[in-house]
């Protein structure tokens, strides 16, 4: 499992294992359980929550296309990735 | 361009995969959708560190060497089309899917129910941590804990610990009791029984809390600590993380869209299940449906109804008729489960008027309890009119208030957010 991907999570590069999803690269940018990914309707922080594709808490933009799900989308290289934070 | 297929199965965990092997040793045109980009489902979830599970192992080999199988992964079904047909879509492109006889595999998903901080990064459903786990999240270092209720708790540390997690405690809502009584019946069903004895002792030094539940998760941007409630007193307990989660719902928005008799099933809070007959039959013509989207049952019961399931539809009632014993052992199993994990009603009020009920839409609890149904709530509130369409708020308004449960109409398309331009082709297909 030598293998990595580089892929730009809010202007910032970073190596991940091939297979990881776009979730755990988020988290591995930012500080874990920190994660971050969008911003509720009242401003407040959110990350994901059911890891499966159902309560769309984990909505970034991938690649221009807004509303992506991050756990459901696995890295690509040179992917690029914008949630919240930035 | 429409893809057709003799058999289509929706959902590639252990039900889905079991009933394409089935299907396509069989000779036919088999079509596998999921909307996951690796398939297994919840159970067998491949990742970077996770190669398929043995028993998955053998059904994706069997399945790669059948030129009559098309596994269409990353991909969502998102309208029905009338008779026969599937609007579906993935990352790149909307996909017509027809098909002569349809299995619905589509699973289930966790029970969450609103809590003060349960909007907290840091805060997931505890297979939901599992799954993010084995999708490549780190946890290494973390301080974990495991919170809800049922034996998934103890498979998602298990996860955990194995990804260098530091699991704290594991909070199980039922009483030590009635979990007793479930770990004993355990020797009717001994693959269950390793299984368990295997994850206890795994994490023999994890404090495992039995009639026990988290409160409240406290933070500012991030996880921080949780209270949990123990006979009577509260603890605080400093952690990263929590998966927290009730057990398990049925996914049947695709059933009931395509005009499935639905059942509540009184087991287990009365969550809607697709109601099927002995030979694994929706009460819609051509339609099927196999594992944990039928009731939850566990992985085992799932696999031998998928089997049961595709025999059923292409005619081979004998070959079908076979499985039954062993569906019926872990029905019983699935019964004892649901009997043991029942959730305790004190579970109904821990969210206070303030704690958000719909995360979509920043809905507070108080906010739709001031109205007497779902519907209402809906109309005044925008609860459940978000992006996940009520899948989360919806079943936990159904929990909490006695609402009739969201999720037993048909759903309006789509099913999921999609695309304008895969819903333009539905439009001019349907």
């Amino acid at each position: 499992m030598a293998e990595t991907i580089t892929l730009e999570i809010d202007a910032r590069t970073l190596s991940v294992p091939a297979g990881s999803t776009v979730a755990a690269a988020i988290a591995r940018a930012s500080d874990n359980a920190g994660v971050l990914t969008r911003r509720s309707v009242g401003g407040a922080v959110r990350g994901p929550l059911c890891g499966m594709g159902i309560c769309q808490e984990c909505r970034v933009t991938i690649d221009g296309r807004p509303h992506r799900l991050a756990c459901q989308t696995l890295c690509t290289p040179g992917m690029v990735v914008i949630t919240a934070r930035s | 361009m429409i893809l057709y297929f003799d058999i289509l199965i929706i959902g590639a965990g252990p039900a889905g995969l079991s009933a394409a092997a089935v299907a396509a040793g069989c000779g036919a045109r088999v079509g596998i959708v999921d909307d996951n980009p690796l398939p297994g489902g919840q159970i067998w979830r491949q990742g970077p560190a996770h190669p398929p599970a043995v028993p998955a192992r053998a059904l994706l080999e069997q399945l790669a060497g059948h030129p009559n199988v098309m596994r269409l992964s990353g991909t969502r079904v998102v309208q029905s089309l009338g008779p026969g047909r599937l609007l579906a879509e993935d990352a790149q492109q909307s996909l017509m899917l027809g098909y002569g006889k349809l299995i619905l595999a589509t699973g289930a998903r966790e029970r969450f129910l609103p809590f003060p901080g349960w909007t907290l990064p840091g805060v997931t459903g505890a297979g939901g941590l599992q799954a993010l786990i084995k999708g490549g999240t780190p946890v290494r270092g973390q301080r974990v804990v495991m919170a809800g209720s049922g034996p998934l708790l103890w498979a998602a540390a298990a996860s955990a610990r194995a990804a260098g997690a530091r699991i704290v405690a594991i909070v199980e809502q039922a009483p030590a009791p009635a979990v007793a009584r479930f770990a004993r019946a355990l020797v009717h069903t001994p693959a269950k029984l390793t299984q368990a004895l295997r994850l206890r002792l795994g994490l023999w030094q994890t404090p495992y809390w039995r009639g026990a539940y988290v409160t409240a998760a406290h933070g500012d941007a991030r996880l921080d600590h949780v209270t949990i409630r123990r006979q009577g007193r509260e603890t605080l307990v400093p952690c990263d993380r929590l998966g927290c989660a009730y057990g398990l719902l049925s996914n049947t928005e695709v059933a009931a869209a395509l005009g499935c008799r639905l059942d509540l099933d009184a087991a287990n809070a009365n969550a809607p299940v697709i109601a099927v007959d002995a030979w694994q039959a929706s009460s819609v013509a051509d339609v099927f449906a196999a594992g944990e989207c039928t009731g939850v049952g566990g992985m085992e019961l799932a696999a031998v109804e998928g089997r049961i399931a595709a025999y059923a539809a292409l005619g081979q009632r004998d070959e079908a008729r076979r499985s039954f014993p062993a569906r019926e052992r872990y029905r019983q199993f699935a019964a004892r489960l649901h009997a043991a994990f029942a959730l305790d009603p004190v579970l109904r009020s821990l969210a206070r008027a303030d704690t958000l009920l719909c995360r979509c839409e920043d809905v507070t609890f108080g906010q739709a309890a001031a109205h007497d149904s779902w519907r209402s709530a809906k109309l005044h509130t925008r609860c459940g009119m978000g992006p996940c369409q009520g899948k989360v708020c919806g079943s936990a308004a159904g929990f909490c208030l006695g609402w009739q449960t969201p999720g037993t109409q048909a759903p309006r398309p789509p099913f999921a957010p999609a695309r304008i331009d895969t819903l333009m082709q539905g439009e001019s297909n349907s």
